[in-house]
């Protein structure tokens, strides 16, 4: 009997989940989903070219400077930057005197308690201080932002698909609503408080244009603060916040794969070698 | 093994089978090769070691020291405070004029680590006593900064895990400790704040 | 020993003769993977895929067990201290991108490893207890990287343990419960991160005991080879020992240059970038799927879209997905076909590289956005899956004409060549 039997376990098995396949596929619905303004009028990033790109890539000290000047001049009135210390500009080439100054001239302070109250308090950053952001916590962040929460830039050209060139496509893609698109979808509105911006995933966006006119900020080194000139520098200096370690791991890579490619060849020489005469 | 025989004919390559490789002469020319791949190997794996062990040094943010104010005005004569840096604790000490009187009368010559209460002090501020607290033998935090806990014999700090027994100076003067009290890196910003570090 | 003409270990000097007496420890070795371990001479690239897992398995022990010295399971300070490895740490960066990309490879190396022996039957008979550990070690592999990637406490990693925990809840009656068990609470939080954290931490262990099981296993009958022929005699192996330690060392190297490539190249290729956001139990990301590894797998969760004899979708999706893996358990008795080597048998060679292409297109269709066309053609993979091995392969073993055989390993790749196939010193003359 159980000769018999145990070879068609298997394949009973097996039809019985062919069999709730199939029926899946019967029960499906077979209506064509609706076609959404967000999949037809989303546009990818713009081609925007960074030193850091390509295996020899390597950050542009001057360009991350500038980066650094939009970020503090513009986007740090909403956004934190809580993962970066002053200590790591001098990674982009500030001076160790220059970073102790800027910690003490932020413009937000350090949170401390007073030494004899014990309330709390701030204090004058110092170098080994993380970047203080502009709100206390999310409650205080939301209720400044209309209930939008500034996400905290730190890591945010790692966390967004598209990375730096897409947070530079953003900052300098905000529009009019399309004519075509209020055609295709008449119920398409730009509820208040939003701003129309095709780069945004679903093209609403709570976040008000930062960067409104050139020259809004004036660069030491001379460089016209076009739009796209300030939003190529913050992504930039948003790149490296967010992998400061980039320049080392690459050159770290190139003697890495250039040893082990040696390696590689001595190790199939040896086995060559080992196996010479012999057959398999 | 035992049932294979030698070959005598040195031309012949000894075929080489599930046994043992064989060493024969033919393999021997090609050592250096071998020699060579295991060897680059080596100094390869060898490198990697550089970064595994490198990591448990102290992180950027650890080292990335902040200095430490102290506000002198709020410490009575004869006490001190405790403060941390480098996470670590330091003894910020008000001396009485008759605790300096004590430590200026020890030959020094006679102590185990020879210094002076001037070399411990800064020029115009011999009040001020500030070492780290932590007892050069094994580390413990002394007893003492403040008069309530026990100051040993010599009237400075006394370290309860084995009995180490500092001067005014917080010079050693008993116990098995070596070293007198580390005097750090320190700076008088005005009259009554200090900068350590 | 397998094969009586394996090397014996003889050691020449004292101090490894006494260590012989008091610890035999190099033999073991020795007769392991060393001179000892006669192995067919004819396996093929192949084969190097066992040694590489075990590679990839010792560089995520080691970078794991650095990890951990820097790593803080705690849902207040998790993520911040994986960011305290990038950026603090001494080369922390490396050894965290090591690590998150050494999971990948050991997936890739195991997944190479798995089909090598499903075309080659190497599951078969005598081998089928080697069979049974690696699936073990493969169903360990898949909970060990689940939880490693829970521990960065991102947004992919807490909906990934939301979604996943969330399968026990498909199990009738018991399933709600079981669910708040293994996370400690309603959600995902600090009690399932530290568990999540101490078992991923002993896991990889159990796997390197698994796998110390799983060589002794195939040192009994000794390796399977691209002809599925069993050993006869001495001309058809080689010692382990320097022969194929030479092609291991070979393939370990062009192992490390893809691996370094991606480690110090393209770190985050096969990441997420919602798992650079910190967790947030109150905002699901838009588009979550799993690590590429399980996207087979996701694909024929989501395949099952209709209840069925009363049992429900979720339910279906659930069963197939353990399922799927769980009827490899079950191969070496549903294929009764006596040959092993794919290259011996025209029909399962062909639906082997479907299969291949199956598991691939399964792949694409477990990360791609839910579409009417994508559920279809997921639907359709999933059937076939499951068809290929409960169906195809009983049927095909039984009616299936094999090609003719080789008498022996020596015969199939030396074609005759009489000086090297006869045993060392008796061709001499001839």
């Amino acid at each position: 009997m159980l000769r018999f039997f145990a070879p068609l376990i298997a394949p009973l098995v097996g039809a019985l989940f062919v069999c709730s396949l199939l029926w899946a596929i019967v029960m499906s619905p077979h209506a064509p989903a609706a076609h959404l303004a967000s999949e037809e009028f989303h546009l990818a990033p713009k081609a925007i070219h960074y030193s850091f790109e390509g295996p020899l890539g390597r950050y542009d000290n001057e360009q991350l400077q500038r980066g650094f000047q939009v970020y503090k001049e513009v986007c740090s009135a909403c956004h934190s930057m809580r993962l970066v210390a002053f200590r790591d500009l001098e990674e982009i080439g500030f001076t160790k005197p220059e970073v102790k100054a800027l910690a003490k001239g932020w413009a937000t302070e350090t949170p401390s308690l007073n030494p004899d109250t014990g309330e709390a308090a701030t204090r004058k950053s110092l170098p080994s201080d993380f970047f203080p952001g502009p709100y206390p916590n999310e409650i205080a962040a939301r209720a400044g932002n209309n209930n939008a929460l500034p996400p905290d830039m730190s890591l945010l050209a790692k966390a967004r698909e598209g990375g730096p060139a897409y947070i530079a496509s953003l900052v300098t893609g905000y529009a009019d609503v399309p004519a075509d698109l209020k055609k295709q979808f008449p119920d398409f509105n730009v509820p208040p408080g939003l701003h129309y911006n095709p780069y945004f995933a679903n093209l609403n966006i709570a976040m008000p244009p930062p960067l409104v006119s050139d020259g809004q900020v004036t660069y030491a080194d001379g460089t016209k603060a076009t739009r796209l000139q300030m939003a190529t520098d913050v992504s930039a200096f948003l790149m490296w916040a967010a992998e400061p370690k980039l320049e080392n791991r690459k050159r770290t890579g190139i003697a890495v794969v250039g040893y082990l490619i040696i390696a590689t060849l001595l190790a199939f020489a040896a086995y060559r070698n080992i196996w010479h005469g012999r057959k398999h | 093994m035992a049932t294979l025989e030698t070959t005598d004919d040195p031309n012949q390559r000894p075929p080489v089978i599930g046994g043992a490789y064989d060493e024969g002469q033919g393999a021997r020319r090609r050592d250096f090769l071998n020699i060579a791949a295991v060897s680059f190997a080596g100094v390869g794996a060898a490198a990697v070691l550089i970064p595994l062990v490198n990591q448990m040094n102290p992180s950027a943010d650890v080292l990335a020291l902040a200095a430490v104010e102290v506000d002198l005005s709020k410490i009575a004569a004869g006490s001190g405070i405790k403060i941390a840096w480098r996470k670590q604790p330091v003894f910020v000490r008000y001396l009485m004029p008759a605790e300096i009187a004590e430590a200026k009368a020890v030959p020094v010559a006679s102590l185990r680590d020879p210094q002076t209460l001037d070399e411990r002090t800064k020029p115009g501020h011999e009040n001020w006593l500030i070492t780290m607290a932590v007892c050069t033998h094994l580390g413990c935090v002394p007893l003492g900064i403040t008069p309530t806990e026990s100051r040993g014999q010599y009237g400075g700090y006394f370290c309860p895990c084995h009995g180490s027994q500092y001067d005014t100076a917080g010079r050693i003067r008993a116990g098995p400790a070596p070293k007198n009290l580390v005097v750090p890196e320190y700076a008088f910003k005005s009259a009554t704040t200090v900068q350590i570090g | 020993m397998s094969f009586p003409w394996a090397a014996h270990y003889a050691p020449k000097n004292p101090f490894m003769r006494w260590m012989d007496e008091k610890l035999p420890l190099p033999r073991l070795v020795y007769n392991a993977v060393g001179a000892g371990y006669p192995v067919p001479r004819n396996l093929n690239y192949f084969w190097n895929f066992g040694v590489l897992a075990g590679a990839a398995l010792g560089i995520q022990i080691i970078t794991g067990v650095i990890l951990a010295m820097h790593y803080a399971a705690n849902g207040l300070v998790a993520f911040d201290s994986v960011e305290h490895i990038m950026r603090d740490v001494n080369s922390g960066w490396l050894i965290r991108y090591a690590h998150a990309n050494g999971a990948s490879f050991f997936f890739i190396v195991v997944y190479m490893h798995i089909f090598r022996g499903l075309y080659y039957g190497s599951y078969k008979a005598p081998r089928e207890m080697v069979w049974l550990l690696g699936v073990v070690i493969f169903l360990l592999m898949m909970a060990t990287a689940f939880m490693g990637y829970v521990l960065p406490w991102g947004q992919m990693s807490f909906w990934g343990a939301q979604v996943i925990t969330g399968f026990f809840s498909a199990i009738p009656v018991v399933g709600e419960p079981i669910r708040m068990w293994l996370l400690g609470g309603f959600a995902p939080d600090n009690d399932a991160l530290n568990r999540f954290f101490s078992l991923h931490y002993l896991l990889p262990f159990v796997i390197a005991a698994v796998i110390v099981l799983h060589i002794w296993a195939l040192h009994l009958p000794g390796s399977n080879n691209p002809t599925g022929v069993a050993v006869q005699g001495p001309e058809d192996t080689v010692p382990f020992h320097p022969y194929y330690t030479a092609k291991d060392g070979f393939g370990l190297g062009v192992f490390l240059i893809c691996f370094s490539l991606m480690v110090f190249f393209a770190p985050n290729a096969l990441g997420h970038p919602d798992n650079y956001i910190p967790a947030n139990p109150l905002s699901t990301p838009a588009h979550i799927v799993p690590e590429w590894y399980f996207l087979p797998f996701y694909a024929i969760l989501k395949s099952f879209t209709a209840n069925f004899l009363g049992v429900p979708a979720k339910l279906w999706g659930v069963m197939a997905m353990f399922g799927a893996i769980l009827l490899l358990f079950f191969l070496p008795w549903i294929d009764r076909s006596p040959i092993r080597s794919g290259n011996y048998r025209p029909i399962y060679k062909k639906l082997f590289w479907v299969l291949v292409v199956d598991v691939l297109l399964l792949g694409y269709l477990g990360q791609a956005e839910v579409t009417p066309t994508v559920v279809l053609l997921s639907q359709l993979c999933a059937g076939y899956y499951f068809a290929h091995f409960l169906i195809v392969i009983p049927i095909i073993a039984k009616f299936e004409t094999p090609l003719p055989l080789p008498n022996s390993i020596s015969e199939s790749v030396l074609h005759g060549e009489a000086a090297e196939a006869a045993p060392y010193g008796t061709a001499a003359t001839a």
